[in-house]
């Protein structure tokens, strides 16, 4: 079975993340890049696939140039080969333009027949990805999966939500993405690194993926960021002053904020 | 701020990044609850084994990761700062496969190695006896060549991971001849009339298992015999001159733990109306820390060039050693003053690398005895 991961390169959860100045666009030199977590787990699951069912897992990656660490991370777990699309005219895209930039990378791809994402990025967080991308390939999404299971050509999931779960299903080919539940990614061990420097990795710009310049970036982006500012510092919290009734209070606080 | 490393090559980097993760993730969280319960990490080194983090500095064809020292002690020093027993231990560890690795037969190195390179297994390196500490000389264990096996007699002491080693890098008395009249063996970790007695109850590192080895009768063949007959000090200095290199490393991870939280509770603790990082009498205080930090590393990693090169580098090596602990139990000390009273209770973890600091300045080699070295150097 081949499989292809998506992942992307974002500012490291643990440090400082903050927008550009200029065209408020990710600030990539003000934070630390590594694989989002996601990936990781993206990149599990792909590997456990490919470890009972065989096959190869191809990693495909749109960023900067810095985002090859973020490849050779994927690729020192136990992926097979990647591609890297790269190209200054990708800056400020936008989730239909990432969409349709990946859908043709995948398309370079021979005999794919599951794409496994990631549900969210930490640094953008639409969360639309992979679902477009399923449309633009004319694919069934199973998305937000806990849990993966290929079955011949079916492919099952577990979705859970807030209200329960739901079992789906679906045939190959197919586009999932997958929670933060659906496993613990495994460490790269040194021999991967090791490895992972003779694995090939090809660079692809838009043109070369047969997609004109003016259709991604910030340009030709359907939405614009016009205006950002810093979190508010944390407020002072509210206070229930208990009149015979405070535990009620707190449970409404507390189904309020869907935690109960 | 973390310390900025300049590394020699994109593998290095990555395995550093690594090191980092698993210190950040899987080593840091356990560490204070581990040491005050007194519970040896033994799944943390397995994790080290599979990440393939146990044999960095020996050659790939029997399972290690060809580092130089420099990368090395790097890694080393990255998992010190995050959980010093373990840091020790994999110094322990590295150091006692050196006698197998530097001085074993072909033979010995394909049938012994591997697994202890590249596996789950744990080293132990038991030379120090209750009446030879800094005299490693003047040891009493024996073993007897009988046929095909020595027959081993005696107790070592202070033997980190004692009772919990898969094999130990033994040095026994296998003639009077003082000096000359040591050997070296690969010992199993268990077999029959191979105890530990219990552990030390120890000022710091207390994660960590020190304690007496005793060899009632212990038997093994004569092919766990490294080099000759005779030439178990002269190994067993050798290890000593890399070990403490990997304490020099230890010693630094420790010290720029303790600078990084002295430094953070300096710039949110306020008195009078100010961080105390702005007043002077702090700053230069954490400046002097910062220098004693900065200069430890600078003098380990150029002893490590030198190894990495091919040059002598015992004078180096003890250098290394002497500057380094020194610099932690300073450093560590002063961590504990800019955070005050806090700093004196556990809730902080400053007290502890204080703690962990003192035992730097005495094992693989006391300060004093490294001066020897240096000393000896000179004439």
């Amino acid at each position: 079975m081949n499989i292809v991961v998506l992942v992307k390169q974002v500012p490291d959860t643990w440090s400082e993340r903050k927008l550009t100045d200029a065209d408020h666009t990710l600030d990539r030199e003000s934070a630390d890049a590594v694989l989002d977590e996601i990936n990781e787990r993206a990149v599990e699951e792909a590997l456990q696939l490919q470890e009972a069912h065989g096959g190869e897992v191809t990693v495909i990656a749109m960023g900067p140039d810095r985002a090859t660490d973020a490849i050779r991370k994927a690729l020192s777990m136990g992926a097979d080969k990647a591609i890297h699309v790269s190209d200054e005219a990708l800056h400020g895209s936008d989730v239909l333009a990432t969409a349709k930039v990946l859908a043709k990378a995948i398309g370079t791809v021979e005999n794919v027949d599951l794409v496994i994402a990631g549900n969210e990025a930490t640094d953008g967080r639409a969360g639309a990805v992979p679902a477009i991308l399923a449309e633009l390939l004319g694919l069934p999404q199973v998305t937000q999966l806990r849990k993966v299971t290929v079955e011949g050509t079916t492919i099952k999931g577990e979705r859970e939500t807030d209200e329960g779960v739901a079992f789906l299903e679906a045939s190959l080919p197919a586009v999932v993405s997958v929670t933060e539940k659906i496993n613990e990614p495994r460490y790269p061990s040194f021999k991967g690194i090791m490895a992972a420097k003779k694995k090939p990795v090809s660079t692809v710009t838009v043109a070369d993926l047969g997609i004109d310049a003016s259709e991604v970036g910030l340009s030709g982006a359907y939405t614009q960021v016009l205006e950002a500012a810093p979190k508010p510092p944390r407020s002072a919290g509210q206070r229930v002053e208990d009149g015979g009734d405070g535990g009620s209070k707190i449970a409404e606080f507390l189904v309020g904020q869907k935690l109960i | 701020m973390p310390a900025e490393r300049l590394l020699p090559t994109q593998e290095a980097e990555d395995l550093i990044a690594l090191v980092k993760e698993i210190a950040r993730d899987e080593l840091k969280p356990h560490a204070a609850d581990a040491e005050e319960n007194e519970k040896f990490p033994r799944e943390a080194f397995r994790l080290l084994g599979r990440s393939g983090l146990l044999g960095l500095p020996y050659p790939e064809e029997f399972g290690g990761g060809e580092q130089p020292y420099e990368v090395y002690l790097q890694a080393l020093e990255e998992v010190a700062s995050a959980w010093m027993t373990v840091a020790v231990g994999l110094s322990v560890h590295v150091m006692s496969c050196y006698g197998l690795a530097t001085f074993g037969t072909r033979e010995q190195q394909d049938r012994w190695l591997p697994e202890m390179l590249e596996g789950e297994l744990l080293g132990g390196y038991a030379l120090s006896e209750v009446q030879a500490g800094s005299d490693p000389a003047a040891m009493s264990t024996r073993a007897v060549r009988q046929g095909d096996e020595y027959v081993v007699n005696g107790t070592k002491a202070w033997i980190t991971h004692a009772g919990a080693a898969d094999f130990y890098t033994l040095m026994a008395r296998t003639s009077p001849d003082a000096g000359r009249g040591i050997s070296c063996f690969l010992a199993p970790g268990e077999t029959e009339g191979l105890t530990a007695a219990t552990p030390e109850r120890k000022m710091g590192l207390t994660g960590s298992i020190t304690a007496q080895l005793q060899f009632d009768d212990v038997r093994f063949g004569t092919d766990r015999l490294i080099g000759n007959e005779g030439d178990g000090l002269k190994i067993a200095l050798s290890a000593l001159d890399s070990g403490r290199l990997g304490i020099a490393a230890c010693a630094v991870g420790l010290a720029q733990a303790a600078l990084d939280e002295a430094v953070a509770y300096a710039k949110t603790r306020t008195q009078f109306g100010r961080p105390i990082i702005e007043f002077q009498g702090l700053e230069f205080l954490l400046a002097d820390m910062a220098a004693a930090v900065e200069s430890a590393r600078a003098t380990y990693l150029q002893a490590a060039r030198r190894r990495d090169r091919g040059l002598p580098f015992r004078q180096q090596a003890s250098i290394a050693k002497l500057i380094a602990t020194d610099a932690a139990m300073k450093v560590t000390t002063d961590a504990v003053q800019v955070l005050g009273g806090a700093g004196y209770t556990r809730d902080f973890p400053v007290e502890r690398y204080m703690r962990e600091a003192k035992v730097l300045q005495i094992f693989e080699g006391t300060n004093q005895i490294q001066r020897l070295v240096i000393g000896r150097g000179l004439r």
